[in-house]
């Protein structure tokens, strides 16, 4: 009998399934471990550090989940995710690497902000304001993610960088508003600007716990997933990332599908950023992101695009953001530990799509020789 | 001297200590992205880095064994950037993503208890003799001894990386696997052995920041100079000597913003702040086109991963 590893002709379909979800697994495994490492430093004992760690995990995992305000937060962190997460599956389809989520649902906030407090002050139909404020959200994202679309369509830019950097100079322009002319002058030296007029903010539902921006990114999911799978568009931006050349050769004009591609994907999570801000926090604040904009990129990629995925992922990712929050408070972890645990998935799903490539085979001695 | 004059120089002197930590990440990436590995994990080697520098000064004050823990908290980071990216060859954008990640939160988890504490720092020597030169002795040679290192490190580079039987078989397996490994030459090996130098040479750019430049350590820190130092390899056309221009040029940008700042110009801190990312994009902007790229010989094979079945 003998061991050997070859590679697969065709990967089986259970396994974009089942890698996905291993690797969170194997994160939050490994995850365990370097928290353990951390408590042992604090606690000088190998038992309490394992103790604490446990005692975390079970807070980490039952709050978010298990308890009705804790699946609220967990919902309402849910819905910027997705959106940033819906927004990105739409530029990565074409191996477009736009990583400028966090900016994107900045200048949306931003721009919904404006609507909210000067733009449209007058209007007094809620349900006026409200879509005013989502489209104006959505163009803010969309020409956010113009500049790197033209820099890639017409200069070749590589857009990773372009992106990231746009996020940096959206959230200086964020704070230069929130701490300049826009601050609340009845806001006590608080970095934000005035709270939203009522007219602005979303209806809610289960004693203001829930808004209905929800429904909102579940509809977007199913839009998307419909766009996907049953259009042209989807089919050939699919084409344009897996073979550009071929696309090329068959008439899709590249710069025209990656403006596209990119100012949706701008477009959607500047709607989040809007959302966000009229359902949730009702005024632009310094900081009021905590990296929704990264984390959706971990998202994107674990939902395998999938828009429908995406909303499922996000739930699991909201959670584990509102369990982080609980950590912080119970256990005085750092902010950070969210980000170790988004790098450890990242790299068990790397690791696991490579592994599944490849198969072990036994095979007898006999055998082995005619080979 | 009049105002003028001491305004200029010491902007130029903070240029060079603004630029320095950019330096040593770009240094270090060339490395890597010679030998054909696209690693975009610099601001997690950075903060690890940092942290990594920061910690060992703390408990130790000795800056060797600070610098040294900073090195081998990049080269474990640069390691599981190869073991992904050359062994199970998966996408190499997502791993340098997942190090960037990875090296963030790390960093924010063990530096918890080292917030607002002092350690020993690397102060400037003057150079004797060559800090008395008129103006270039106060600009270039009143710093500490990391900025030194850097300025040695850019020619010695150059000479390794273009005139040395190594360096040819850097720039070989970079720019052709299958003619080097052909060759003989372990392409492998080489680019493990690149990838892991590399990471600990930008991780001593993290420490820089938390030693000499803000001595401290604070979450975060690298502010996106990872990202900035990524885009200066594009614009350094993966030659050291153009690393060192391109990181002075934003050096300075950050440089003048601070000292603006501070003699109280009537610009918003926000806008300041915002140069060195707006003028990153500029830059690539300005060294982005196909033909361009073609021209300066970029590593024809970098962000490849390289397959021994597969060759073509």
């Amino acid at each position: 009998m003998k061991m050997k590893i070859e590679k697969r002709l065709v990967i089986p379909r259970y396994s974009s399934i089942l890698v996905p979800i291993l690797s969170v697994v194997v994160a939050l495994v490994l995850m365990g471990i370097i928290l353990m490492v951390f408590f042992y430093g604090r606690l000088g004992s190998l038992s309490l550090a394992f103790r604490e760690t446990f005692d975390a995990y079970k807070e980490m995992l039952t709050w978010p989940f298990a308890n009705k305000y804790g699946i609220f937060s967990t919902l309402m962190r849910m819905v910027p995710l997705a959106f940033v997460g819906l927004g990105l599956s739409f530029a990565y389809r074409m191996k477009i690497w736009n990583i400028g989520g966090e900016g994107q649902l900045y200048m949306g906030a931003l721009a919904a902000t404006w609507g909210a407090l000067f733009l449209f002050k007058d209007v007094s139909s809620p349900l006026a304001m409200i879509l005013l404020i989502s489209i104006t959200g959505a163009v803010a994202g969309g020409l956010w993610a113009l500049i790197p679309a033209l820099m890639k369509a017409f200069a070749k830019t590589d857009e990773i960088v372009v992106t990231l950097m746009l996020n940096y100079v959206a959230i200086f322009w964020v704070d230069y508003l929130v701490y300049g002319p826009w601050k609340d002058p009845k806001g006590y030296g608080f970095p934000g600007t005035a709270p939203f007029p009522d007219e602005a903010k979303l209806p809610t539902l289960f004693k203001g716990e829930f808004h209905v921006g929800f429904f909102v990114a579940i509809a977007f999911a199913v839009v998307l997933y419909y766009i996907y799978k049953k259009t042209r568009w989807g089919m050939n931006s699919k084409i344009v990332g897996d073979n550009a050349q071929a696309a090329r050769y068959s008439g899709i004009s590249i710069v025209r599908y990656t403006i596209i591609a990119l100012v949706v994907s701008g477009a959607i999570a500047g709607l989040g950023g809007a959302i966000q801000m009229m359902g949730v926090q009702h005024r632009l604040q310094h900081g009021f992101s905590p990296g929704y904009g990264y984390t959706a990129i971990i998202v994107a990629w674990l939902a395998k695009l999938n828009p429908i995925a995406i909303l499922l992922v996000s739930f699991l990712f909201g959670g584990l953001l509102v369990g982080n929050d609980q950590l912080q408070m119970f256990y005085k972890l750092p902010m950070a530990l969210i980000s170790v645990f988004q790098g450890l998935v990242l790299f068990s799903l790397l690791g696991g799509e490579a592994i599944s490539r490849y198969r072990v085979r036994i095979v007898k001695e006999e055998a082995a020789h005619i080979e | 001297m009049n105002s003028i004059e001491s305004f200029i120089l010491s902007t130029l002197s903070a240029t060079v200590r603004a630029g320095t930590p950019l330096l040593f990440a770009v240094l270090g990436t060339i490395f890597t992205e010679r030998s054909g590995v696209m690693n975009l994990g610099l601001e997690g080697l950075m903060l690890v880095g940092a942290i990594g520098g920061f910690v060992a000064s703390y408990q130790t004050s000795s800056l060797l064994a600070a610098l040294l823990l900073a090195m081998l908290a990049g080269a474990v980071l640069g390691l599981i950037h190869a073991f992904f990216t050359v062994t199970l060859r998966v996408n190499q954008i997502v791993s340098g993503l997942a190090i960037t990640m990875l090296g963030t939160g790390i960093s924010g988890l063990w530096g918890k208890d080292y917030i607002g504490v002092i350690a020993r720092r690397f102060e400037p020597i003057e150079i004797p003799f060559l800090s008395d030169i008129p103006y270039i002795g106060q600009v270039l040679f009143n710093h500490d001894v990391l900025v030194y290192i850097s300025f040695a490190l850019v020619p010695v580079m150059w000479f390794f990386i273009y005139k040395t039987r190594p360096g040819l078989t850097l720039r070989a397996v970079g720019e052709s696997p299958d003619a080097a490994d052909a060759k003989g030459i372990n392409v492998f090996a080489v680019r493990y052995f690149y990838t892991v130098l590399g990471g600990s040479i930008t991780a001593i750019g993290g420490a820089y920041l938390s030693l000499a430049y803000n001595s401290m350590w604070i979450e975060n820190m690298t502010a996106g100079r990872g990202w900035i130092a990524i885009a200066l390899v594009l614009f350094a056309t993966w030659d050291p000597v153009k690393a060192l221009i391109g990181a002075y040029l934003f050096g300075g940008i950050t440089a003048l913003g601070l000292r603006l700042q501070a003699v109280g110009a009537h610009i918003s801190p926000d806008f300041l702040k915002m140069l060195p990312y707006l003028l990153t994009i500029v830059v690539l902007f300005f060294t982005s086109t196909d033909t361009l790229k073609r021209k300066v010989g970029a590593p024809a094979s970098s962000g490849i991963p390289y397959s021994r079945e597969e060759r073509t």
